[in-house]
């Protein structure tokens, strides 16, 4: 839709359904871009069978980590319930006060996850504990008379049952009170239960499941409405079991924020912590790029931008999903030889019918190039000439990238448990920033490995072994050959702390002997302790720990510097990594004001018109009116001179805009016409 | 009249002069009654029982659940409906929309056998709720003798005095009668009458004894202390059922039970741990200390840069905007220190709450509180807007108002401390009045540390 205005307002048009019918594959999305476009259709049904993998292995991730949260959370409803449930007749529960089971759920500040966290909650809650499971947001509730009616509305509709929706519907659009609710309720539960006593879902236990109400964003909720719906549902508490489950994004606090003691007091509050988002984003890179299970990976650049949206700025684990998925857009839609990056026996099946022109690219790669400019002449001439040979050595070289990642993921994985125990964390705490290093450059050029390795030089012997023990396991863990000996290696230096440890027993026995101090004056003492510090310092020989230690340490160093190149090395490393991370971030970092001021000042640059081509700091009198007053206004912020402004409308032969229309203007103070200023922009 | 006085203890002189104003079951009453006392002093307690004692036909509604109008009054009428038509089931559902229909309706309705020729009650409970609805609707129940022509009394309850409900346009004055809050030894008496059946009234008063010297001090309400004495009745009693102890050894009982009691009081009754989490504790004896409370969670985490935003409108609200120049600015030029601040400044600005302020000028701290470059994108607007929806800034004015929105910062300094503390950063109360040392100029600077 289009309006030849350029001001602010509102614009009605009629809807044009020619133009509507007209609906494009989506796989031609991917021809338009690049002019030649190879195997397009290919590349976008690669994207979309990566994709879905990645989507299914981030879904059953957030499954796993909701997890125990959801357990302890179903238990708590299961408990609260089950002593609602118990008829009791004893002494202290007849006197108590009855309390509403409320569990604060706080989920951390990150909004945005919270609706996929309360969908996948809601799911749990109707297979395991009840039926009636009721979200409501604070927006739906400005007072408490929608607060029930979108209460009663989303109740009905949990129960879904045939005969009696008319009735229901009726009752509906009638007043909802609290009374009606609970009649209801008692309706519904001893309708059914003699009919169909609901095996299948609730499997055993209540006559009557309680309803349990989650209001997503506690804070935004007001007192009233809260403490009005708190105070009316304890008094229905007997006929209504009602269970409370505040979501908060904050911190628990808010509870006592909100309500005031006479309402809190009607609450019987437990607190339940999700997992943070921090651990969250750990698993999910750990699971997704650290692994060779998917072929796609991101740049340095790239995966810098993800994360520090992700620290920076939301915390969101779904919108940094989302960066992800619009990167391995990119990277197909961009990169014509994506067509490469899937599977290993895929790929050497794909590169079998690569067209000429795929070819072609292949060979213009500069990772490519680099590589042919290795090679022997007569090599470098068939790869650039012969089709047949550059396929066979591509195949060869996309199993040496495929090794490449298999082996740089377990020694990456092996360095961090190195040093992310380190003091200070030279190397950083957390994998995703060794990764980035690791990524970016050779990390043993680097001041932080430097001083990684000579604190690693400075580890006891249980730490180090217990280190070693955890590699020996990541070792372990791969099935892959090349590295199986390093397995060994580091089961060997176990053994060796092990028999060093036996060892050391015994010389400790005689050496203490030898150097016991006998009861001396403090002349002697003085004494003797200088020798023995001359001793120490002379005889330089290491322990043999010490000798044990420099081993460790020089063959995690050797390991490092064979795997952990980074992947620019990599011949035909562009079919996999994406890298243009500023059309990343043009995309995902927008910056409003800038594009504003872009529009304002260059207005050539959104309306592609040429008129309006004009050369730097100059407008022409053609553009817009809001591009002139806006010229105006960088000139002096304060007011804008009518006289300066007509005058440059006016200079123009062909203009459509009045002077007079342009005073009509909104949002533009006018001045009495000064004195007119010399203004450099004038035509 | 011997059941009654079983039924409400402590509440005599209240309980006759009810009774009194009721009078015979056929004689008219006072219109209205007015009764009013602090939270948990029996009035609702007392009227119904004597209302059920007696076998008045009364209807019972709260207000709370009544939060229209149309609610209200259709309660009212088929709770009468149904006590006039008493075993013919169900009777139809009468609706009514304003007070006049509530008026003919209600005349209807009282014409029945079994209502006429006696007084009908109707009770409104937390009759505060009446204030914000329609306008004539508290004159209209104050006087509804007199507009149904029936032998009708309306009995307001509340936890307010008369006077902040009396309407500007005047009213019919009600019978007001004041319900005094229980003293410690009517308390001591009313907990002491339930006690559990299988330990002796004594035994128990003791233990009501040992549990007001506790909680007397911050707590009187009724139902609050009932709740904590059968809570932590079983602590009491730990020593008997063990064997340790007679019921007559009250000393070491008490010995037991005072600092468990002293404990409840931090955690329970704040609500701070949940009562079935405390009686958890008591079961498997484990430290209560263990158990962090509710209010233990403050940490939020936050992105980096919402931290820094909110720093920068925590800046925003307290200091000046005048001061901005000065503070953020490296080279600000000479500022005469006495004019610094003005008179009005000199009171503390965290006495007055914190001050709207402009988007522009957030942005501009925020720009020079942070080291690196930060551009201005979508993200950090979008930032802000989220730091609004968790309540940590609020917008000032209509949030319609796209061009200049202006916020509030409504975190605590604790809170923002804890932040600065995050980022490495010192928020410094600066004192600008050197001369004369007054605890009240304090504003806000921030220094970065080494």
């Amino acid at each position: 839709m289009a309006t030849s205005s350029v001001s602010k307002g509102c614009f009605v048009f009629k809807p044009n359904f020619k133009k509507r019918k007209i609906s494009v594959p989506i796989e031609d999305y991917f021809n338009k871009g690049k002019d030649e476009s190879e195997d397009s259709k290919l590349r976008f049904e690669t994207y979309h069978l990566i994709w879905q993998q990645m989507k299914s292995e981030t879904q059953r991730l957030q499954e796993e980590l909701n997890k125990n949260l959801f357990d302890s959370l179903i238990e708590f409803l299961q408990k609260s319930h089950s002593g609602f449930q118990k008829n009791s007749k004893d002494w202290g529960s007849q006197i108590k006060l009855r309390e509403i089971p409320t569990a604060a759920l706080v989920l951390g500040v990150n909004v945005t996850d919270h609706d996929l966290t309360f969908r996948s909650l809601t799911e749990a809650l109707q297979s395991h504990v009840t039926p009636y499971v009721v979200s409501l947001q604070s927006k739906d509730c400005p007072d408490v008379k929608h607060f029930l009616q979108k209460l009663v509305s989303q109740l009905m509709d949990c129960c879904v049952d045939v005969e009696s929706k008319e009735e229901e519907s009726a009752q509906k659009k009638t007043h909802c009170s609290m009374d009606s609710l609970s009649s209801w309720y008692t309706n519904v539960t001893q309708k059914t239960d003699p009919k169909m006593p609901r095996k299948k879902r609730t499997s055993s236990q209540w006559q009557s499941p309680p309803v349990v109400l989650i209001l997503k964003d506690m804070e935004s909720f007001t007192t009233k409405v809260l403490q009005d719906f708190i105070i009316i549902s304890s008094q229905h508490l007997h006929e209504f079991p009602l269970i409370l489950i505040f979501g908060i994004a904050t911190s628990p606090i808010i509870i006592h924020r909100l309500l005031p003691h006479a309402v809190s007091s009607l609450l019987c509050i437990e607190l339940f912590q999700s997992l943070s988002c921090k651990e969250h984003l750990t698993t999910v890179l750990d699971k997704l790029l650290l692994t060779t299970q998917f072929p796609f990976k991101l740049s340095e650049k790239v995966l810098q931008i993800l994360t520090n949206i992700f620290l920076y700025h939301d915390f969101s684990i779904q919108n940094f999903i989302k960066g992800l998925q619009l990167s391995l857009l990119e990277h197909f839609y961009s990169q014509p030889l994506s067509v490469l990056c899937c599977s290993l026996p895929e790929a050497k099946r794909r590169i079998h019918s690569l067209s000429d022109n795929q070819c072609e690219n292949i060979r213009r790669l500069p990772s490519f190039r680099r590589y042919v400019e290795k090679q022997a002449s007569e090599k470098q001439v068939a790869l650039l000439t012969d089709e047949r040979f550059l396929k066979e050595e591509a195949q060869s070289l996309l199993e040496n990238l495929y090794v490449y990642h298999t082996n740089y993921f377990l020694v990456l994985r092996c360095l961090h448990q190195f040093t992310s125990s380190l003091p200070k964390y030279p190397l950083g705490r957390q994998i995703r920033e060794l990764y980035c290093t690791c990524l970016e450059k050779n990390i043993w050029d680097s001041e932080e490995y430097a001083s990684a390795l000579q604190l690693l030089r400075m580890l006891a012997k249980d730490e180090l072994m217990t280190i070693l023990e955890k590699c020996f396991k990541v070792f372990k863990s791969s099935s892959e050959k090349q590295l199986g000996s390093t397995a060994k290696k580091i089961e060997e230096l176990l053994a060796q702390f092990q028999s060093l440890d036996e060892a050391k027993e015994e010389e400790d026995t005689s050496g203490s002997h030898s150097k016991g101090l006998q009861k001396t004056d403090l002349y002697h003492l003085q004494k003797s302790l200088l020798e023995m510090k001359e001793l120490r310092r002379t005889s330089k020989k290491q322990t043999k720990f010490e000798v044990l230690r420099e081993k460790v340490v020089n063959f995690i160093d050797s390991l490092v510097r064979e795997y952990l190149l980074p992947p620019e090395t990599q011949p035909l490393h562009e079919a996999v990594y994406f890298s243009a991370a500023h059309t990343l971030r043009e995309h995902l970092n927008a910056a409003p004001r800038v594009a504003l001021h872009t529009a304002l000042n260059n207005p050539y640059y959104y309306l592609k018109n040429e008129a309006l081509k004009s050369e730097e700091g100059c407008i022409p009198n053609v553009a817009p009116d809001i591009c002139i007053a806006y010229k105006l206004h960088l000139e002096c912020s304060r007011l804008i001179n009518l006289v300066d402004w007509s005058e440059f409308i006016r200079g123009t032969p062909t203009t459509a805009w009045l002077p007079s229309s342009a005073m009509s203007a909104p949002g533009i103070r006018t001045s009495e016409p000064r004195a007119a200023e010399k203004r450099n922009v004038r035509t | 009249m011997a059941h009654l006085e079983n039924l409400v203890l402590c509440r005599e002189s209240q309980v006759s002069t009810l009774q009194s104003v009721f009078g015979e079951r056929q004689h008219f009453s006072f219109p209205s009654i007015f009764i009013y006392g602090h939270t948990a002093s029996g009035k609702t307690y007392v009227t119904q029982t004597l209302l059920k004692t007696l076998e008045l036909p009364h209807v019972f509604v709260n207000c709370v659940e009544c939060f229209t109008l149309r609610l209200l009054l259709e309660q009212i009428l088929n709770k009468l409906n149904h006590l006039s038509s008493s075993e013919d089931a169900c009777p139809t559902h009468i609706t009514c929309e304003t007070f006049n229909d509530f008026v003919c309706l209600f005349k209807q309705v009282t014409k029945a056998e079994s209502l006429k020729d006696q007084t009908v009650y109707i009770v409104l409970d937390k009759a505060e709720y009446l204030r914000d609805m329609e306008a004539n609707l508290l004159p209209g129940f104050l006087r509804l003798q007199e507009l149904t022509d029936r032998n009708v009394t309306v009995i307001l309850l509340s936890e307010i005095v008369w006077e902040k409900f009396r309407p500007n346009t005047g009213c019919f004055e009600p019978f007001v009668l004041y319900f005094p809050d229980y003293s410690i030894g009517n308390l001591q008496k009313i907990l002491s009458h339930d006690h559990p059946p299988e330990y002796s009234a004594d035994f128990y008063a003791a233990y009501i004894n040992i549990l007001l010297g506790v909680f007397y001090t911050v707590c009187r309400d009724l139902k609050e202390l009932r709740h904590l004495a059968v809570l932590n009745f079983p602590k009491y009693c730990e020593p008997v059922v063990k064997g340790e102890a007679s019921e007559r050894d009250t000393r070491k009982l008490w010995r037991n039970v005072e600092p468990h009691l002293k404990k409840a009081m931090q955690t329970v009754y704040l609500r701070e741990i949940s009562s079935s989490q405390w009686e958890k504790i008591q079961k498997d004896d484990t430290d209560p200390g263990q158990l962090k409370g509710l209010s233990a969670y403050t940490h939020v985490e936050l992105p980096y840069y919402s931290k820094f935003i909110l720093i920068a409108a925590y800046l925003a609200s307290y200091n000046p905007a005048r001061t901005d120049k000065r503070f953020f600015l490296k080279h600000h030029g000479k500022i005469k220190k006495t004019n610094f601040l003005k008179k009005h400044e000199k009171t503390s600005n965290h006495l007055l709450g914190p001050k709207p302020f402009p988007l522009d000028r957030l942005l501009a701290i925020l720009y020079s509180i942070v080291d690196s470059r930060v551009a201005a994108t979508a993200n950090i607007f979008s930032q802000i807007t989220s730091l609004v929806t968790l309540q940590l800034l609020t917008l000032v004015g209509h949030d319609d108002q796209l061009d200049g929105p202006k916020y509030k910062c409504t975190v605590s300094l604790d809170f923002i401390r804890a932040i600065a503390r995050c980022l490495g950063l010192t928020l410094d109360l600066v004192n600008e009045n050197f001369q004369e040392w007054d605890p009240s100029t304090h504003t806000f600077n921030t220094t970065v540390l080494p």
